[in-house]
């Protein structure tokens, strides 16, 4: 049984529907990477599955239950973490601060998660006392994936993590992913960087108009030709 | 001397007082924009309502008797705060609940509160009448006053004993939200709604709670505000109508959504209107013999019946010049 399966899933924002039947399973050990072109339908999906948008038709199953149209606060202490493309750090606050956010719903002691947030990303740990809002784009991913780790989750996700990065941080960013999957933790991601993040994906889903349109490892997507031609340019 | 002294308990005192009961409403108001993204119209009378609940607890007590060395109206004021919390919750769960769950705009949300005003306004002189009355009809009103040791002094600096009650009052409350903004779970989540309340949504911060918790606080502190209010001049029920142009000023000019600019915002209003009503001429009349004009017997900045129109221009002045306020708050 997969840790995520969705299931024809259709969803959109009121209007027509943006997703037309799409179909994704996750287990804890895959890095997942949903690549296609622009407005296909790749954050959509991420946002279906964390009830930020109306799912119309199908559903979301996570650890054996029915979670569509869930909403955030009730996912977030399932496990499910989600780090948005945009405005994802608290500007105003502290980086700690941020991640204490991140362990809201977690009624325990935190410290260990935080030592280990810390020691994922040590930039950071010089930066604590400062406003997320201060630090360059780089860091305040580091700061957004933090966050999203605080509060343990069994499927982290994320959505274009690798915007507006230098390749340098792009690829720190891609190998802590690698990383924090092998400590056990599933990942499902949105990529423009196809390329790059097929390289390491386990299962790569391509969606163009809001439906499946290839599925496999991220090697067969790299290595078959009709995707590489459609979708993955230079 | 004796002039400096009267400059003393009108322009610093009063200015504290009044800095202080501005601080705790605009504190409200920032809060319930920073969280909820609306102008609280309304806030002026929750201060009103505040006051009233004070009033009648504290005539129920005077029924039955009771006295003690705190005013009355000072000993009732926790339980008041509570209840008004109660009646803040009662009436967002009433009334702006059931907008935001349709999706009303922020304009809509502030004719609503204009509603809310109306109502509580028409309430309170539906079961209180119209007449002004004083918290101090049983009991006297304490005055204190300070004699200075020097020589030819013959003013002593004055304060009342609610004016002290209040300032006490005022920062108890300050450094309690402080430590509850940035030491408590909650506090923490409330700071992160206002900040992004998308990915509050996302990191699992139970934002309805947030919401709650957001209505108890500027339920009570309104109904701090208004009681100290009541406490220092008179309880009538339009309290509010002066207030709540100053309160927002202050609000806007420390920032929307930020507390500590509206506690400043809240101190700079109350100093800049006792400062801007103040009888300039008394502080020239030392100087009488070596200023070359005659001083007029009244130099104020603003007649006293126009104090309103200094928080005006000062919400003006800020909307025009720096309309995110000293600490950088929301603008729209």
């Amino acid at each position: 049984m997969s840790l995520i399966d969705l299931k024809d899933i259709v969803a959109g924002y009121g209007g027509a529907p943006i997703l037309n039947g799409v179909n994704m399973a996750i287990d804890a050990s895959d890095i997942g990477v949903i690549v296609g072109p622009n407005g296909a339908g790749k954050s959509t999906t991420l946002k279906a599955i964390f009830g930020l948008l109306a799912v119309t038709e199908g559903s979301v199953t996570f650890d054996g239950q029915d979670v569509t149209n869930f909403e955030a606060d009730r996912l977030v202490p399932m496990g499910l973490s989600f780090v948005p493309q945009e405005h994802n750090v608290f500007t105003s606050m502290s980086v700690h601060e941020n991640f204490e956010m991140g362990a809201f719903v977690r009624r325990d002691d935190i410290t260990e998660s935080l030592d280990m947030v810390y020691e994922m990303f040590p930039d950071l740990k010089a930066k604590r006392k400062q406003p997320a809002g201060e630090l360059s784009g780089g860091q305040r991913q580091m700061v957004a994936m933090g966050r999203a780790l605080m509060s343990r989750p069994k499927l982290l996700m994320l959505d274009e993590p690798s915007a507006g990065l230098s390749p340098r941080y792009m690829m720190e960013i891609f190998e802590q992913v690698v990383k924090i999957n092998a400590a056990g933790v599933g990942i499902l991601m949105v990529e423009q960087n196809a390329r790059q993040a097929l390289a390491f994906a386990t299962k790569g889903f391509v969606l163009t108009s809001g439906q499946n349109r290839f599925t496999g490892t991220g090697q067969e997507l790299l290595d078959d030709p009709d995707v590489a031609k459609s979708f993955l340019g230079g | 001397m004796n002039d400096l002294i009267f400059f003393f308990n009108q322009a610093v005192i009063g200015g504290v007082v009044l800095g202080s009961i501005y601080a705790l409403g605009a504190v409200g108001v920032t809060l319930i924009f920073g969280i909820l993204r609306f102008a609280h119209f309304a806030h002026g009378d929750m201060m009103t309502m505040g006051a009233f609940i004070t009033f009648v607890l504290a005539g129920v007590l005077a029924a039955m008797g009771i006295v003690t060395p705190i005013p009355t109206g000072v000993l009732v004021v926790p339980l008041a705060m509570v209840l008004a919390a109660g009646l803040a919750l009662g009436i967002d769960k009433g009334f702006y609940a059931p907008l935001r769950a349709r999706g009303a705009k922020p304009v809509t949300l502030l004719i609503a509160s204009i509603g809310v005003t109306m109502m509580i306004q028409g309430l309170i002189r539906l079961f209180f009448g119209v007449e002004t009355r004083s918290f101090f009809d049983t009991e006297p009103k304490q005055i204190f006053r300070l004699e200075l040791p020097f020589e030819g002094v013959t003013r002593p600096i004055t304060f009342t004993e609610p004016q002290i009650w209040l300032v006490a009052s005022t920062a108890i409350a300050v450094i309690a939200l402080h430590y509850f903004l940035t030491r408590s779970r909650l506090g923490k989540g409330m700071r992160a709604m206002a900040d992004n309340s998308d990915l509050a949504k996302v990191s699992g911060i139970n934002t309805k709670l947030v919401v709650r918790v957001t209505w108890v606080i500027a339920g009570a502190l309104a109904c701090l505000a208004g009681t100290m209010l009541a406490l220092d001049v008179t309880l009538k029920p339009d309290l509010a109508f002066n207030i709540v142009l100053p309160i927002f000023a202050a609000a806007i000019l420390g920032g929307l959504g930020h507390a500590y600019g509206a506690i400043a915002g809240g101190f700079v209003l109350g100093f800049a209107e006792t400062l801007a009503v103040f009888n300039w001429s008394v502080l020239l009349r030392p100087f009488r013999d070596v200023l070359w004009f005659d001083i007029p017997n009244s130099l104020t900045l603003v007649q006293s019946e126009y104090k309103l129109t200094v928080a005006f221009l000062i919400l003006v002045v800020v909307l025009l010049v720096r309309p995110t306020g000293i600490f950088k708050g929301a603008s729209t």
